[in-house]
């Protein structure tokens, strides 16, 4: 299992509830439960192993290793690592799965302007 | 009915599942008409793979990702039906996959799911394809031969070329155990013609391939 990425990022233990809506400047990683919206625009949000995330997602990168239950948007990655769970549409540039991640939903990927798409990864 | 094939005694000794590559007829057709349209709309019920998301989007056709056996474990689909046995309630498991308007997609890839999927949502499940599919749309589904046996090898499917599938060895760990108790599926049943013939006679045409590796692949016209 992957060590809790803390540095120089926000930072949501596992024992953390949050309903609403979450944005930032800053790299944020979610270990626990958060219910509604993130919007990090610019930064990277990593979903933990024990997160439990029911929102639709934007940020430029995004990693999950626990549940997410809803719409992601990347404009630059998205990485399922191979406990991820995810439910719902993921839209982005390119994206890395690992062996034994699941995904319900349709995957978008967008072509980078001025280059051929080179999108999915195992 | 057993989902796993039994756990021996033998000491489970981790191993890099397997991975065999095998050329597909069924997929050979399909890929003319991904290669003569833009735009169309893929459902891949096999387990998340990143080679077949990168097969379809980057010849601009939409993917989607629904890995229904995986989703059929669910322990909270489980209900006893009227002899008191433990079966999936077929009712809910649609409630919650393949949600999906009508005549969504133009292919739908089934691999080898309907082998390996418990009895009672075999039915169900193609009848809600046949509704989600347009018309015209195909879908490919792999069946197994008699001479395949029980315990022949669940696998999951990369689409590596047109033609070309890679196959690797699926395990899943049973609800409620640890990930290192992972088995793999065991083959339900074998349908023979007449069998897949009724499962799909809502369809418009099917065509069946014969393989050598005790494979029917059953390419089915919505």
């Amino acid at each position: 299992m992957d060590a809790p990425q803390t540095s120089d990022g926000a930072h949501i233990g596992k024992s953390v509830v949050i309903k609403g809506e979450l944005s930032g400047s800053e790299d944020l990683y979610v270990d626990g439960n958060v219910e509604g919206n993130i919007e990090l625009r610019n930064h990277s949000l990593t979903v933990g192993p024990n997160g439990n995330v029911k929102a639709n997602v934007s940020a430029k990168s995004v990693v999950i290793q626990g549940k997410l239950d809803g719409s992601v948007n990347a404009s630059e990655r998205v990485e399922l690592r191979k406990s991820a769970v995810v439910t719902g549409d993921v839209t982005t540039q390119r994206i890395a799965i690992e062996e034994g991640a699941f995904l319900k939903g349709k995957i978008d990927i967008q072509k980078e302007a001025g280059k051929a798409a080179a999108p999915a990864s195992s | 009915m057993k989902f796993f094939r039994s756990s021996s005694n033998q000491t489970a000794i981790p191993t890099v599942p397997r991975k065999l590559s095998r050329r597909s007829s069924g997929m050979g057709e399909i890929s003319r008409l991904l290669n003569s349209q833009e735009g169309l709309c893929v459902l891949d019920m096999g387990a998340t793979s990143a080679n077949n998301i990168r097969f379809f989007t980057g010849q601009g056709h939409k993917n989607y990702s629904e890995d229904l056996l995986r989703s059929s474990l669910d322990p909270a689909l489980r209900i006893q039906d009227s002899t008191g046995n433990s079966v999936v309630d077929s009712k809910k498991f649609l409630d919650e996959n393949l949600a999906y308007p009508n005549a969504q997609f133009d292919v739908v890839l089934c691999w080898n799911l309907p082998d390996y999927m418990e009895e009672g949502l075999v039915k169900p499940t193609i009848d809600r394809l046949w509704s989600v599919m347009k018309p015209g749309g195909f879908l490919l589904a792999f069946f197994h031969t008699r001479d395949a046996g029980p315990d022949s090898t669940c696998y999951r499917y990369h689409v590596t070329g047109t033609d070309m599938l890679e196959m690797q060895e699926v395990k899943f760990a049973p609800p409620g155990r640890p990930a290192s108790e992972k088995q793999s599926p065991r083959l339900q049943r074998v349908f023979n013609n007449r069998h897949i013939e009724n499962l799909f006679r809502d369809f418009a045409s099917i065509k069946f391939f014969l393989a050598r590796d005790a494979i029917r692949e059953v390419l089915v016209v919505r």
